[in-house]
């Protein structure tokens, strides 16, 4: 199924970025986790459209939320 | 610390589990009997010889020793034996991958139908997979090999063309719609080479697709299915001891009809049937299958039932638990008893016990429960020796038992005020549905509880029963104590509220103690005495009191609040004393009570508990004194209410009539996405909801003060809705979210025109509750009853299917200590919880309420 790259941009799509080599050590350093901890995300997702990602990279998402303004939340990229 | 205490106390750790499936070969070895013949015993009652109960299979009879290993019924686990079955057939639970494995390879070879690199390729690749990214991986990687092979059309290997194999349910399978019958099936399966077997996820050491296919058959041993004798002396056989009587009997016939050269057709048709018994034997609910079935109709339970679903071995054996000391009664109120303690039956606390060890300081104490007796009531049941020996206590083993007591002993005493007890009612379905109580025994055969704890258990009295538990050991009341004694679960970790609170005549009591009392001193003391509140010291020396100045008296001097009423109005605490405003729902109920929270917050759980208490019981005692009695003129409304009222309803029929006029008309304006009926409906829907929403602001607006808008007005009962409809009008009766509209062919009763659609037509109720209801009316107000009775009958049920899975989806998440959620395989769920990291249970309705923690700082 094709999907309309314009999606990017509705408003309930929260923000996916790409991490460097750097931040992605980072991250799994502050929590203390192996790769294959953190949760996923399929290589094929829409909100990774235009990112140029290759499988282990790691995603930031950034969402609004009710509670606490905004959170961030992090996806490996696989290609399962 | 923690590797130590392991080290000492785990012998063998489990490291890993394999399952795998039996090869023939195998069964023949573990199995010590042959089983040849059908029959079960002799003429003297005898097992048989290679029966199904042959003694060899163990031992079910008392007395008797198992002819395999020797010992005796109970300590013999019992043995196996096998058959050998005529003609091979097919596994019931094996036919998805007899089918994948039929596909995938050569029917002539035997070879996967991929090329050799392919092969060698996918093995690494499988291997990979499973060390980087676990079985599920693993498993859609062999998915995909599946699909890949089973759309080859010829062997790469010896480049025999392939036929397409189907499946016709349950176990036949076909080559271009030709049967292939279990025999040629299982030679094709035996040629598929071990490393090819990998590939379609099957491990050559554990399993070979051959074994799939039966021709041997594991005879479980009698002890898996006793035989139970009758009082008529007759013997009735287990439900697998059936199954496989018939599936031995058919074997023998098939024997003999192969033996004998008879036709194809016959032997054929026998096969047939074997596969029938052998299919229901393991599984007797085979969709295509009828289910095998008693001589009086009702199916046999065959080993998958056996297992399966809620009565099933795993979820009511393995999962469900069943526990001593505890006891089930019926529920009542008492609010006079503390919320902290249950009310326990004079019965009960003679039968449910406590362990006491006996040391030599407590002899003495120790020995006058003795001698009480299990007749008399602090007494004692059971007397427990150092070597594990329970006696029980009689009037002829006292004496005796008195005179061996000695430290080391242990003695069950009767249940006495102050001791721990787990409370718990079903469903439960957060931890507060099982809480720790103090008990507190009583006469009457009923669970007594103070009315303020309903809301966390979800009781009422109507008939409610709910469960007492008494822990046995230190460690147990301990735990029990700490994690959930009541006190401990006033603030809810769903919503950071309390979830115990004042309920009903409590809280009006407090809304007309603060608002319409005045009192001289010594009948505020009287009041607040009654109430349990010794304490006059903040009463004042004044002459007369109102009643936020004996509200006062309860409160601590330090406290200061700002908050809200119900209504809005403001309610100030100042220095520990009620300067303006009331106290309704809104300060104590439960689930909004933002005063309790802070009380809570400032002076901790022990007080706000002794605090709800006192609140409670001042409420009541006023309530007691002054009384608060409704009754029909509570409701009464002057002459320009009625009329206004009555107004009101005119005009919204007079709305209606022009929605339909302009409908038939065709004039009506369609809502986007609607049809034109639908658009009408939802017009007319809005136009007489809002006329009785209005009648019941007129209602409000006259109505002078009573028992029925006190209670209304505090938050203790009903509401503006409930107002309404006893006073102005009842409003639009709804079946499924619509008006009514279903009955007789375009119209809803035979006193109506066909396809008439106005209010009163359609189940619209003008009248209120007080004026009495025409009969249409009345029948439309049954037609709502009886369709939410429906609508919740339905809805338990799924509700609670739902909350089952929700539950087992995520009972071992976990908040780390770091502040994330994992699994039990420490993958991360939520990097923060909740997303913003506020334990609920310390905040405020979910917020954390900074200004007034800053105010506390600087002021404390």
């Amino acid at each position: 199924m094709k999907v309309d790259p314009k999606i990017i941009n509705h408003v309930l799509m929260p923000k996916h970025e790409k991490l460097s080599d750097r931040q992605k050590q980072e991250i799994l350093k502050t929590y203390n986790i192996t790769e294959g901890q953190l949760p996923k995300i399929k290589i094929k997702d829409a909100g990774l459209m235009g990112l140029d990602v290759k499988r282990g990279d790691v995603i930031r998402i950034t969402r609004k939320t009710r509670t606490a303004g905004t959170s961030y939340f992090y996806r490996v990229v696989t290609d399962v | 610390m923690a590797d130590d205490y392991t080290a000492i106390h785990v012998h063998k750790k489990v490291q890993s589990i394999t399952f795998q499936s039996f090869s023939p070969k195998m069964i023949k070895k573990i199995a010590v009997a042959k089983v040849v013949t059908p029959e079960l015993y002799d003429k003297e009652g005898y097992p048989v010889d290679g029966g199904l109960m042959d003694i060899r299979l163990g031992v079910i009879d008392p007395g008797l020793n198992c002819k395999t290993c020797g010992s005796r019924l109970k300590e013999c686990q019992g043995h196996f034996g096998y058959i050998e079955l005529a003609r091979p057939v097919i596994h019931i639970n094996f036919v998805a991958h007899i089918l994948a494995a039929l596909r995938t390879t050569c029917r002539e070879c035997g070879r996967l139908l991929l090329k050799q690199a392919k092969i060698n390729k996918l093995l690494e690749e499988l291997k990979q997979t499973e060390k980087e990214d676990g079985l599920d991986a693993k498993r859609a990687k062999i998915k995909a090999i599946i699909t890949s092979a089973r759309n080859t059309t010829s062997c790469p290997h010896c480049k025999t063309r392939q036929q397409k194999i189907t499946l016709e349910k349950p176990t036949t399978f076909l080559e271009n719609e030709k049967r292939v019958n279990p025999i040629e099936i299982r030679s094709r399966l035996e040629k598929i080479p071990d490393e090819d077997i990998s590939l379609i996820g099957l491990e050559s050491e554990f399993i070979r697709p051959e074994w799939m296919i039966l021709t041997v058959m594991l005879i479980p041993p009698v002890t898996m299915r006793p035989s139970i004798t009758l009082e008529t002396g007759e013997r009735s056989e287990d439900d697998l001891t059936h199954k496989l009587g018939d599936i031995v009997r058919i074997n023998q016939r098939l024997f003999e009809n192969i033996n004998a050269g008879a036709p194809e057709i016959i032997v054929e048709d026998l096969w047939d049937l074997l596969q029938y018994h052998v299919t229901t034997f393991f599984d007797n609910a085979v969709a295509q299958l009828p289910p095998a079935r008693h001589r009086s109709g009702q199916p046999l339970k065959t080993i998958s039932e056996r297992l399966k679903s809620k009565e099933g071995r795993i979820r009511h054996n393995l999962a469900g638990k069943r526990t001593n000391f505890s006891s089930r009664t019926v529920i009542s109120p008492d609010p006079r008893i503390g919320m902290n303690e249950v009310g326990v039956p004079k019965i009960v606390a003679q039968k449910i016990t406590i362990p006491e060890t006996v040391t030599k300081w407590n002899m003495d104490y120790i020995k006058e429960f003795i001698e009480r007796g299990a007749e008399n009531y602090p007494g004692s049941n059971y007397i427990i020796r150092p070597d594990g020996k329970r006696k029980r206590i009689t009037d002829e083993t006292k004496e005796q038992l008195l005179e061996e007591l000695q430290p080391g002993y242990v003695v069950e005493r009767h249940l006495m005020d102050g001791d721990v007890a787990i409370f718990n009612r079903q469903p439960s379905l957060h931890k507060m549905s099982m809480m720790c109580h103090r008990v507190k025994v009583l006469p009457g055969r009923t669970f007594r509880i103070n009315p303020a704890v309903c809301h966390p258990y979800n009781a009422d009295f109507d008939g409610d029963e709910m469960n007492l538990h008494v822990p046995q050991t230190e460690e147990a009341r301990a735990e029990a104590e700490i994690l959930m004694e009541v006190q401990t679960q006033i603030i809810s970790p769903r919503y950071g509220l309390s979830v115990i609170g004042c309920i009903q005549d409590a809280i009006s009591g407090n809304y007309v103690l603060t608002k319409f009392i005045d009192l001289p001193r010594k009948e505020a003391a009287e009041l607040l005495y009654s109430a349990g509140i010794d304490d006059f010291s903040k009463l004042g020396t004044k002459k007369i009191l109102n009643g936020r100045e004996i509200f006062s008296s309860i409160l601590p001097e330090d406290l200061d609040f700002e908050g809200k009423a119900k209504d809005g109005t403001p309610v100030v605490i100042k220095k520990g004393k009620l300067v303006e405003g009331v106290i309704d729902d809104n300060a104590f109920g439960s689930e909004k009570a933002l005063l309790f929270r802070r009380i809570h917050k400032k002076y901790g759980k022990d007080f706000t508990l002794k605090l709800m208490e006192q609140v409670s019981l001042l409420g009541i005692e006023t309530l007691l004194k002054y009384g608060l009695s409704s009754g029909l003129s509570d409701i009464d409304m002057p002459k320009e209410a009625t009329e206004k009222i009555e107004e009101t309803l005119t005009k919204a029929k007079q709305a209606t009539e022009d929605l339909i006029k302009q409908f038939r008309d065709g004039e009506l304006e369609i809502l986007p996405g609607r049809s034109m009926e639908e658009t009408l409906e939802l017009k007319i829907m809005e136009v007489l909801n809002k006329a009785r929403n209005e009648t019941g602001n007129i209602a409000q607006e006259y109505a002078k003060v009573s028992a029925t808008t006190i209670m209304a007005r505090s938050g203790a009962r009903g509401g503006p809705l409930n107002m309404a409809q006893m006073a102005a009008c009842v409003g639009q009766q709804a079946m499924r979210g619509k008006r009514i509209g279903k009955g007789y062919k375009g119209r809803t009763l035979s006193c109506f025109k066909e396809k008439d659609l106005s209010a009163e037509a359609r189940g619209f109720v003008e009248n209120s509750f007080k004026k009495g209801l025409t009969p249409a009316e009345f029948f439309f107000g049954s037609i709502t009853g009886r369709d939410s009775l429906m609508d919740t009958a339905l809805r338990t049920p799924k509700s609670g299917y739902l909350y089952r899975r929700l539950a087992n989806a995520m009972q071992d998440l976990k908040v780390e200590y770091d502040g994330t959620i994992r699994d039990s395989a420490k993958k991360v769920v939520q990097f923060k919880y909740g997303e913003d990291g506020i334990d609920v249970s310390r905040s405020e309705n979910g917020t954390i309420n900074i200004k007034q923690i800053i105010q506390d700082v600087v002021e404390g």
